[in-house]
Parts: structure tokens; C-alpha cells; sequence
């Protein structure tokens, strides 16, 4: 997410061998990550791994059609229905596996969105400073004092409920904070000497982002990555709950939580998976994120 | 306070030091950064930093083995017979609370009732010469000035008596004018007070003022331990020895040709404050002009506009004959090349993320055009040239030491071959002996490289090893400028001959001779 990293990983990949201890200070910093994870970032990164590896094979591992009724209404688990039917008589099975798709690509793709704009604005705003960060902070501010699940239904209600408005409003919405925290860290750092070196040496505004500033907030915007996509996801699920989210017949995850709800009633658990999907996700990502931090943090400490 | 023997351990800060302190004894501890003075004065409360512990070793109070006291017992000794003070005042201080109640708190927790606390606080206050103390403690800290703050702390310290205080570099953050006093109210205090003290700093003329006895610690070791006299006349280590007598820099006179850089009637203003007011001034090529003042006094303004990073409101800066833009955007690359700039701290001037190989080379990139293995070439040309070894260009600045960071970042001025360095005190954040060692750097590459140089300190020591000229600043306004041995040795003004007479001399007597000096003066009552 942060090309300054991965272009530093590629070069450092193909230096050759005579930068051996620059090798030993960063070369393959995403496997030693990996290595010396403790057992929660392990357990999360699998989850993860297993979440995208479902949502990308999601055709051909579901056993039925997304919106295909095969039975009738809420059957009890069992075969060929492994966790029943839904409230259409669809197989809940296929419906969860297909969620993962709409869910997790909806919100990846917003959170990626939200924080190429608010980051790259925030960075702008601290490095430049002046009319340009009064003008974007004050923006911001107007944005943020809109209770922010009146404003998406408002935008909703006004442009429809398709999946590209979706993103675009839930990805706006969520910019602004990730404005805020991008341009409050990257002041700290703006402030540096090192930056001011890099002015006086006549380097442009790009170099400055990328290069001088990027680095060192980047852990920051990672940890509020893994945070920012857990919420989207909760959002998505809270608009889907409320009906103005995904539209039947696209399974996710929200409204699966929804359209199910009768059968806690009845003792029936099956509307608390695709809730623990949402949950287990989160943990996992957070997880992870933990870690990477922990990383950062402690690489920095010297 | 009989008895007082640490051991500290864990990686081993402290290596089975024993330190002993009589009642109204002053101890003075020395060494460089690093050397465990600190973690010896806080393990004297019973306190190891976080991260650290006491692995060994007993801390006796009158006998009596503070370690082995519960926390709580040990808490209730710190501030009542324990105090510590520290080197920054400000980060001490709540910023919320007036100044006399963050006082009487501490009182009051171990048990004084507020009003008797309150009248001890004025009478304190009085005794270190602050302003108007019945109502000095009713200012919030960032009313008063730094000197003050510190002598407002320190008055803290004494609030409940304690028996032993511990300085942590209390005069270090300071002016030297402002050191001074403070200095006199610290030893005041202390002698009537008659408690025991242990004073740690860098400066061994500071602690030569105030201590009995001193210790030297290197490296978490005593190297040497003497009385003050005796170990200043007659060090037995050669350690000792170095730091009574640093290396004595003096830099032969240069000739110097016509003014590379010429600033004339040059103002600037932040808001209402004047921090420059018409300075001028000329460098003649190939010599080096320190400009002197304590902090603001608006020399590190003077950096800003040299360099283009602060337009000034009036004047013109001329470098080689041709007028500078002022700002940094309307500067040609070339210019930016030739005039480089190094700053007080090399943590902050060099990107934590960047190896040493990539700071240097990037200047070498944009002005020279190298790059690929030519750059690393020069990258380790440069190395040699600043005396590191090339194996540490992979090393990321986390992973050098303070003096280390500094010459790379003096290397990475030099890979843009520059004829005019803006050095912005250097040196201060430096222990003195790295400092030395930095300073003969710059000194060899001005002779060997030719450059003209703008050295902005606030230390009088630097000046008379590198400058050939002199320049003092006050408030904005250059106050008296000439040769260097003109203004060290016959200052004319009388704010430059305050300035020199408030730098420490390694003998015990020179506070002494300083307050006989003033007859009268503004001493306090004792």
C-alpha cells in the first residue's frame, strides 16, 4: 500500500551482493516479518490467507449458485445443506463464501481508495503547509461534522444504492480520517531537519513525500489501515442491515446477519455465522497489524 | 548517610560501582553520555530507569538497605529525604499548575500542612534570588524563564529537606550567564542547607565549582576518584587527564580573500518579535567567522537566511560578489550546491530510514550527476576523507553513535563540494572529547578544501579553536564584532565581557572569584 516500500523491497531484492550489510539491515523484511511473528500475527495471517483464498475461488468452491433457491426455507443443518438454508430457501453455505467476496472486495477496495486520496492529501497538506492545509483541514471539517452514517444514507438516497456509489461514498466518508491522521504524524516529521535538508538540496515535493516523509508514517497509516478496513466492513454491514447496503440477491455478510435474524428466536445459531465471519476477520486483521507495528516500533527504539 | 554502594546490571550499565556520600558532602559525577552517571543517580533514590534494573548490589540510607524496602516505603522516602533534579526543567514542571502549588504538593504528601509549605516556598524563593518571591510561585511555568525554572525546581527539591539531593545535569539546557546563576543558587542552597548531594554532568569546570569530591565514570566504570583539587592537579588516568585538558585547538591564522559572503542590513521579524535587527556582516574567502550569543539571539535566524530557508524582511545577502534571492525556490541548484548547511542535531538532520551509503549519495546524485558504482566510489572516497570506516555506509543512523551521525552528516555537505558551510552548533550536542575530534575534522577539510565557513555557537571553548573572526550577537543586534584573540582577550562591550566571565574555568576557585568579583552584587543572603 505504500509504494515507497515496495519499490525500496524491489531494489533491495535486486542489489547485488556487495551491499551485504544493508542486506542484513532490511533485505526481505516481509519474510523475517513473517518468521518472527508470534503465534497470534501467524494465526491471523492464515485467517486472512484462508478469507482470500475463499473469496477468490468463491465459484468453485460453493456448492450451489449464489442466488440459487435449492429447498425450502430455513432447513435445519445437514447434507447436502451443511448449514441449512436461508429465509429464500438459498444454501447458507454458498451464500457465506460468496459474502466473502462481495464483503471483503467491497471493503478492501473502499479502504484502498480512502487512503491513496486522504493519505496522499494529508502528507500534502503537512509538507506544504500554508493556504493549501487550512484550506483542505477546514474541508475536512465540514465533512466530519456530518454524523457519518446520516451522511452515506443521504448520499445514498440521492445516487442509488449500486456497488460503485458504495464505494465512493463509504471511501469520502472514511478519507477524511485518514486525512487527519496522515497530515497530523507527517507534521511531526515535516518538521525534521532531515526534511528541511532535502529543501535546501532543491528536491521537488514528490521526493520529499516519498522519500523523506512516507517511511516514517507509514507504520502509523498501516496500523490505521487494519483498523479503517475492519470499520468499512462494519459500515457496509450496518447499511446492508439497514437495507440501503448490497442489494439482493448479491450475498454479504450484513445482510445475511438481517434477512436471518428470525431464527435466533427459535434457538438456531445459524444467523451468528456470518456475524463471526465479520468477527473472526477482524480479529485477525488487527492481529497482524499488531504486529507489523511491534516491528516498527521496536526497529526505531535503538 | 554512611554508606551508599551500587551494583546495577542487567546488560550491564553499571559495572559494581560503590560510592560513598557523607552528610554535606557534595559528590560530583563525570563522564560522557553513556557513561552511567545518570543511571548511578537514580540508583542512588532506589530508582532504575525502565528497562533496566538493579541486579546486585545495596543502597544504604543511614544503614539502612532502601532495595530491600517495599515500593511504598521507598516512594515515601523519594522527595522527603531523596530529591533528584533534573537536567530539563520545562518537561519537569506541569504546565497546568502555578508553580507554588505544584511546590507545596509535594510538602503536603509527606505530610507539612499547605500554609507552612506555602511560607517555606517564598522563603526559598528568596534565598535563590528569584523576582519578587511572594509571588513568583503564582506563575505557571511558562511564565518564568528557563534559569528560573530551574532555580524553581531545585527549590522543589528542598522543599521537604531531604538529606541527599541528586543533580542530573541541571545547568546543561542553560546560557552560560543563566548557568552561572543557577550554579550560585545551587551551591548557596546547599551549604546552608548542609544535605548531602551527588551532581552529575559532562562539565567538568561546572562540577569543579560545586563538588568535594568527583568520581569519573567511563563506560559504567570508575575510572578515576579523588578530591576535587587534588584530582585536578594531579590526575592519576590518562582519561582523567584528557578531560582536564582537551586537546587545545587554536587555528593557525588565515589570510583570507575577498568576502565570499556579504550580509547587509538584514532584518527579520516573527510577528512582533525582532529576532534579526540590521545585521551586517562579511566572511573573507578561506576563513571561518563564529558567531556568538546565547539562545535567541537570533543567530540561528542568521543560518536561516543565509541559507534561503527565511526571507528576510529588509537587507541583502551577497555570496561571491552576486546578490542571493532570498528565498530557496528562486535559487539556482548551483548555488544551493556551493552553500551548505550543517545542523545542531544529527538525529534529526538524517532520515532514520535512509543507510549512510543513501544520505551521501543523493547530494552526490543531484549536483554531480553520480550515480551506480561511481557513487559508491566517491560515497567511500568521502568516508575516508571524514575518518570512517566505509563498512558502516550500509548502517542505518540508528546504528552510529552521535559523533559517528555528525561526521556523516558533514560528509553528506562535502558530497555536494561546496565552498561556503553554514555550521549551526555542531558540536553542542556532542561530549566534549567527540566534539574536539569533530572540530580538528573541520578544521583539516577548510585547509585541505578551502572553505569558508559560518560557525554558529554558543560556546566560547569552540570559538577560540576554530574562528578567525568574531562576531557577538544579543537580542538581534550584533553587539561586538573583530579578530578572534581581539574579542577572547580584549572584549570592548560589556555584554561580551559578562558572556566570557560566566564560562567556567577548570579551577575549584573561579566561582568564588566570580561572586568576590561582584562585591555585593545580587548575592543572596546566606
Amino acid at each position: 500500500m505504500s509504494p515507497g516500500a515496495d519499490t525500496r523491497t524491489e531494489k533491495l531484492v535486486a542489489a547485488p551482493r556487495d551491499g551485504a550489510a544493508a542486506g542484513d539491515a532490511l533485505r526481505g523484511r516481509g519474510l523475517a516479518l513473517v518468521r518472527e511473528a508470534p503465534l497470534s500475527a501467524k494465526a491471523g495471517l492464515a485467517f486472512i490467507v484462508l478469507y482470500g483464498l475463499v473469496a477468490l475461488t468463491a465459484p468453485l468452491i460453493a456448492p450451489f449458485g449464489e442466488s440459487q433457491i435449492v429447498a425450502a426455507q430455513f432447513e435445519p443443518w445437514g447434507y447436502p445443506y451443511l448449514l441449512g438454508t436461508d429465509n429464500l430457501g438459498r444454501d447458507m453455505l454458498t451464500r457465506l463464501i460468496y459474502g466473502a467476496r462481495n464483503t471483503i472486495g467491497i471493503a478492501a477496495a473502499t479502504t484502498a481508495i480512502a487512503f491513496l486520496v486522504g493519505g496522499t492529501a494529508g502528507l500534502l497538506a503537512a509538507a506544504v503547509g500554508g493556504f493549501l492545509d487550512q484550506a483542505m483541514s477546514r474541508v475536512v471539517d465540514v465533512l466530519m461534522a456530518i454524523p457519518q452514517l446520516v451522511f452515506a444514507l443521504l448520499l445514498l438516497a440521492i445516487f442509488g444504492t449500486s456497488i460503485p456509489v458504495l464505494i465512493a461514498v463509504i471511501a469520502l466518508l472514511d478519507c477524511t480520517r485518514v486525512f487527519r491522521i496522515a497530515r497530523s504524524v507527517a507534521m511531526n516529521v515535516a518538521a525534521m531537519d532531515f526534511v528541511e535538508v532535502a529543501r535546501l538540496r532543491g528536491e521537488g515535493l514528490l521526493w520529499i513525500l516519498r522519500r523523506e516523509i512516507l517511511p516514517a508514517v507509514a507504520p502509523t497509516l498501516l496500523a490505521e489501515f487494519g483498523l479503517r478496513f475492519c470499520f468499512v466492513f462494519l459500515f457496509i454491514s450496518s447499511l446492508s442491515f439497514l437495507g440501503l447496503g448490497l442489494q439482493p440477491p448479491t450475498a454479504d455478510w450484513g445482510s445475511m446477519v438481517r434477512d436471518n435474524a428470525t431464527l435466533i428466536t427459535y434457538g438456531d445459531l445459524t444467523p451468528l455465522l456470518p456475524a463471526a465471519a465479520i468477527a473472526i476477520l477482524t480479529v485477525a486483521i488487527n492481529f497482524v497489524v499488531d504486529h507489523i507495528l511491534h516491528v516498527a516500533g521496536s526497529r526505531h527504539a535503538r | 548517610m554512611r554508606g551508599l554502594q551500587i551494583e546495577a546490571g542487567g546488560a550491564a550499565i553499571l559495572h559494581r560501582l560503590d560510592l560513598t556520600l557523607a552528610r554535606g558532602e557534595i559528590l560530583g559525577l563525570i563522564g560522557e553520555s553513556g557513561a552511567g552517571k545518570s543511571t548511578a543517580g537514580l540508583a542512588a533514590l532506589g530508582y532504575a530507569r525502565p528497562g533496566t534494573r538493579i541486579a546486585a548490589g545495596r543502597v544504604e540510607l543511614d544503614g539502612e538497605d532502601i532495595l530491600a524496602l517495599p515500593e511504598a516505603a521507598r516512594r515515601r522516602l523519594r522527595g522527603a529525604r531523596l530529591a533528584y533534579v533534573a537536567q530539563s526543567a520545562a518537561a519537569a514542571f506541569n504546565p497546568a499548575h502555578r508553580l507554588i502549588d505544584q511546590h507545596a504538593e509535594l510538602a503536603v504528601i509527606h505530610g507539612r500542612d499547605p500554609q507552612s509549605a506555602r511560607q517555606d516556598a517564598v522563603a526559598l524563593y528568596a534565598r535563590l534570588g528569584l523576582p519578587d518571591p511572594g509571588r513568583f510561585g503564582e506563575r505557571s511555568p511558562h511564565q518564568v524563564s528557563g534559569g528560573q525554572l530551574q532555580r524553581a525546581m531545585l527549590a522543589m527539591a528542598m522543599a521537604c529537606r531531604p538529606d541527599v539531593v541528586v543533580f542530573d545535569e541541571p545547568t546543561t539546557a542553560l546560557d552560560v550567564t543563566t548557568q552561572l546563576e543557577v550554579l550560585i543558587a545551587i551551591r548557596d542552597v546547599v551549604k546552608a542547607a548542609g544535605n548531602a548531594a551527588i551532581y552529575i554532568s559532562h562539565d567538568l569546570a561546572v562540577v569543579a565549582q560545586l563538588a568535594d569530591r568527583i568520581m569519573v565514570l567511563r563506560h559504567g566504570r570508575l575510572v578515576e576518584e579523588g578530591p576535587t583539587a587534588a584530582l585536578l592537579s594531579r590526575p592519576r588516568e590518562d582519561y582523567t587527564r584528557q578531560l582536564i585538558a582537551p586537546r587545545r585547538l587554536q587555528k593557525p591564522a588565515a589570510a583570507g580573500g575577498g568576502a565570499v559572503l556579504a550580509v547587509s542590513g538584514v532584518s527579520v521579524s516573527y510577528g512582533t518579535t525582532r529576532a534579526l535587527d540590521n545585521v551586517s556582516l562579511s566572511l573573507p574567502r578561506g576563513t571561518t567567522l563564529a558567531v556568538v550569543g546565547e539562545s535567541g539571539s537570533g543567530k540561528s535566524t542568521l543560518a536561516r537566511v543565509v541559507t534561503g530557508l527565511r526571507a528576510p524582511d529588509a537587507g541583502t545577502v551577497e555570496f561571491d560578489g552576486r546578490a542571493l534571492p532570498p528565498t530557496l525556490r528562486r535559487r539556482s541548484v548551483d548555488t544551493l550546491r556551493r552553500l551548505q548547511m550543517i545542523y545542531q542535531s544529527p538525529d534529526s538532520a538524517l532520515n532514520p530510514h535512509q543507510t549512510v551509503a543513501e544520505a551521501i549519495g543523493r547530494p552526490l546524485q543531484v549536483y554531480v550527476g553520480l550515480k551506480g558504482k561511481a557513487q559508491r566510489a566517491r560515497a567511500v572516497e568521502l568516508m575516508r576523507r571524514i575518518e570512517l570506516d566505509e563498512g558502516l555506509l550500509d548502517r542505518l543512523p540508528g546504528q552510529l553513535s552521535g559523533g559517528q551521525k555528525q561526521r556523516v552528516c558533514i560528509a553528506r555537505a562535502l558530497a555536494a563540494e561546496p565552498d561556503f558551510l553554514v555550521c549551526d552548533e555542531i558540536t553542542s550536542a556532542l561530549d566534549p572529547l567527540v566534539a574536539g575530534s569533530v572540530l580538528e575534522l573541520l578544521l583539516r577539510l577548510q585547509r585541505e578544501l578551502g572553505l569558508s565557513l559560518l560557525f554558529i555557537t554558543h560556546d566560547i571553548a569552540t570559538v577560540g579553536a576554530i574562528a578567525d573572526a568574531v562576531v557577538v550577537m544579543h537580542r538581534g543586534r550584533i553587539v561586538e564584532r573583530g579578530t578572534r584573540d581581539d574579542v577572547l582577550s580584549r572584549p570592548q562591550e560589556a555584554y561580551t565581557k559578562a558572556l566570557l566571565a560566566a564560562v567556567p574555568q577548570m579551577a575549584p576557585t573561579w566561582l568564588d572569584s566570580v561572586l568576590a568579583g561582584r562585591n555585593g552584587g545580587p548575592a543572596p543572603p546566606v
